[in-house]
């Protein structure tokens, strides 16, 4: 059997404040196929945003071991882990997180800055990840002048135009109507169905996590049961 | 590392900066400000120095008496000045030697900004006064006719002192004079003095002798000679230097403290100024949190963070610096000014000189203000917690 494309161990992520400890994430064992697509689901607290943070390089584990793709994520260093994000990961955002002063294209451009790729590939594949999300037509037009969902269709399109290994969603339906929001999930489908892309989703919302593969519920910090 | 990444970072860094144009503007404007001040300070020193140093020639001696530290503390009987006339290594010519004996005494008269009295130096000149001096030149009027009543006065006089229009009379000792021309003498120290017949002033103010002698070398190297023989004769008692050193003698405390307490000032504003930088790029770097936060999770470095911070803090500190500089040469340069000279105890006059070294070094220091300001911004930049700043508003 092919081995797992994340392989979590014993994650535990403790905050503090003065002097309390704050547990949030208690000894956690997760593995996650190639081509899996997980949605995340638990109550506020429950420690699935700190997960996905730590999947993603974001924020250092206080104990346990995150191996992707046999990277050991968490003994990279803050310059190596920038390394490995910009190569193997694609955050979607629930705000997008777009930059302002930059056009559609241009923010989908942006992590193709950190290759050795021509400018005239950066836009070939800037413009070609646009069109996957549906916003060919919108290519010149800044992040004030798109619908919500355009926006996150954008931040999308940024997300998976370095074709990373694994993208990671934090309630990326979760400022959108409900059109809008099926439009954004649909896309994710396509992208796990025809592109076989990775894809773990934090979500409230049910009818998003229905759509995943499987659904993971966290409550303090460990897994409390799974759905398929 | 790939300079993409950091012209991209700094180039959206930039083009956020009309949006936060308040605060840019303020550190722009406290920048600006410390540099006026200190290329005024810079250009006053540059225009004392140039009017001092001009003043001098390398191919005139003045002789005063032994010990004295200026013209006004000096004193030479006729018999003196006699002979220092006859001593060899003065350059002669067929109406003896090329040389003024001048008499030098200060008078009363009122600014023309504040009205307070000040010294003014009074200068009279032998009949060869003129040609001890190079640059001088009569700009408006006429010379005045020896033995008469009659004064010219140098150009940063007339326009710093009250009570000084050609063909007006004007009354100094005992005397009533007429001020019959204006004179120039390139920028010189010598601008801020009036003069007249040194006979006449003798007469005036009933001195028998004189305070100085004028003498041109009869070769550059002349001066070692003329001051050997004057030392060697049991008659005198003088000291001889050239005119240049003469004057950079006398200036030297006067520039010194200009220099020092200007770069004192504009040090403690600077210190001001960054204060104000620091905070703007704080400001900045809190507006930004969530752009750099995106760029940090998307895989960009801290280096190209912390650059981009630096980067703008010193294009500020430039715009600033030229504004700074561009402002104090629009308002300062050329302006005649005079303060009070305590080596001589006289009134000099000079004109605030804005050079382009001076331009540059205002601009210099505007960048290093900018530069420091943004440092501790930018690292606090690199620094910020990814997860929190991915969801700051």
């Amino acid at each position: 059997m092919e081995a797992p494309l994340v392989e979590v161990r014993g994650l535990t992520k403790e905050y503090r404040r003065g002097d309390e400890v704050v547990p949030v994430l208690a000894g956690l064992d997760l593995d996650i196929a190639r081509g899996d697509y997980v949605a995340l689901m638990g109550p506020s607290g429950s420690g699935k945003s700190t997960l996905l943070n730590l999947l993603g390089g974001l924020d250092q584990p206080t104990a346990g071991h995150i191996l992707i793709d046999g990277v050991p994520v968490e003994a990279l260093d803050s310059d190596e882990l920038a390394a490995w994000r910009a190569r193997s990961v694609g955050f979607i955002f629930q705000m997008y997180n777009l930059l302002p002063v930059l056009t559609a294209e241009q923010n989908v451009e942006l992590p193709l800055l950190l290759t050795d790729l021509s400018r005239e590939e950066r836009r070939r594949r800037a413009r070609a990840a646009l069109a996957l999300v549906g916003l060919s037509d919108r290519a010149t037009h800044r992040p004030r002048e798109l619908s919500g969902g355009q926006e996150q269709r954008v931040g999308i399109a940024r997300a998976i135009v370095t074709d990373p290994l694994l993208l990671l969603c934090d309630e990326p339906t979760g400022d959108l109507d409900r059109k809008a929001g099926d439009a954004v999930l649909d896309l994710f489908d396509a992208l796990n169905r025809e592109a076989g892309k990775t894809i773990v989703m934090v979500t409230h919302d049910p009818r998003a996590a229905a759509r995943a593969r499987r659904t993971l519920h966290l409550e303090k910090g460990v897994l409390a049961r799974e759905e398929s | 590392m790939a300079r993409g990444p950091i012209l991209a970072v700094t180039w959206m860094n930039l083009r956020s900066l009309p949006a936060r144009w308040g605060p840019a503007l303020v550190a722009v404007v406290g920048i600006a400000g410390v540099v006026m001040v200190l290329t005024a300070t810079l250009a006053i020193a540059r225009g004392f120095k140039a009017a001092l140093n001009f003043a001098g020639a390398d191919d005139v001696a003045v002789i005063v008496r032994g010990g004295s530290s200026g013209e006004l503390a000096s004193s030479l009987l006729p018999t003196e000045a006699d002979v220092i006339l006859d001593a060899p290594g003065i350059l002669r010519d067929g109406s003896g030697p090329v040389a003024s004996p001048e008499l030098y005494v200060l008078v009363d008269l009122p600014m023309r900004v504040s009205g307070t009295a000040a010294n003014v130096p009074f200068r009279g000149i032998g009949p060869r006064g003129r040609t001890v001096r190079d640059h001088f030149r009569i700009v408006a009027g006429r010379m005045f006719t020896p033995g008469l009543y009659e004064v010219v006065i140098g150009r940063g006089a007339a326009a710093q002192f009250r009570g000084l229009k050609l063909g007006d009379p004007v009354r100094f000792g005992t005397q009533t004079w007429r001020i019959v021309g204006l004179f120039e003498d390139g920028g010189s120290v010598t601008e801020s003095e009036l003069w007249a017949d040194v006979h006449v002033l003798q007469g005036t103010y009933r001195r028998l002798g004189v305070q100085s002698v004028r003498a041109r070398l009869a070769s550059p190297d002349a001066l070692p000679r003329l001051a050997a023989a004057l030392k060697a004769d049991p008659r005198i008692n003088v000291t001889v230097t050239t005119e240049r050193a003469f004057y950079s003698e006398q200036s030297k405390t006067l520039v010194t403290l200009v220099t020092v307490l200007g770069t004192a000032i504009s040090i403690m504003m600077g210190i001001g100024a960054i204060f104000g930088a620091l905070n703007t790029m704080y400001s900045a770097v809190a507006a930004r949190t969530r752009e750099i936060a995106t760029l940090r999770a998307v895989g960009f470095g801290a280096a190209p963070v912390v650059l981009s911070v630096l980067v703008e803090a010193v294009l500020l500190g430039l715009a600033g610096g030229i504004l700074g500089g561009f402002a104090a040469w629009v308002a300062f340069d050329g302006i005649q000014a005079s303060t009070l000279n305590f080596q001589t105890f006289s009134q000099l006059t000079f004109a605030f000189m804005v050079t382009p070294g001076v331009l540059l070094t205002g601009v210099l220091y505007a960048v290093l203000l900018g530069f420091v300001g943004g440092l501790l911004p930018g690292l606090r930049a690199a620094r910020l917690p990814i997860t929190a700043g991915l969801r700051a508003t």
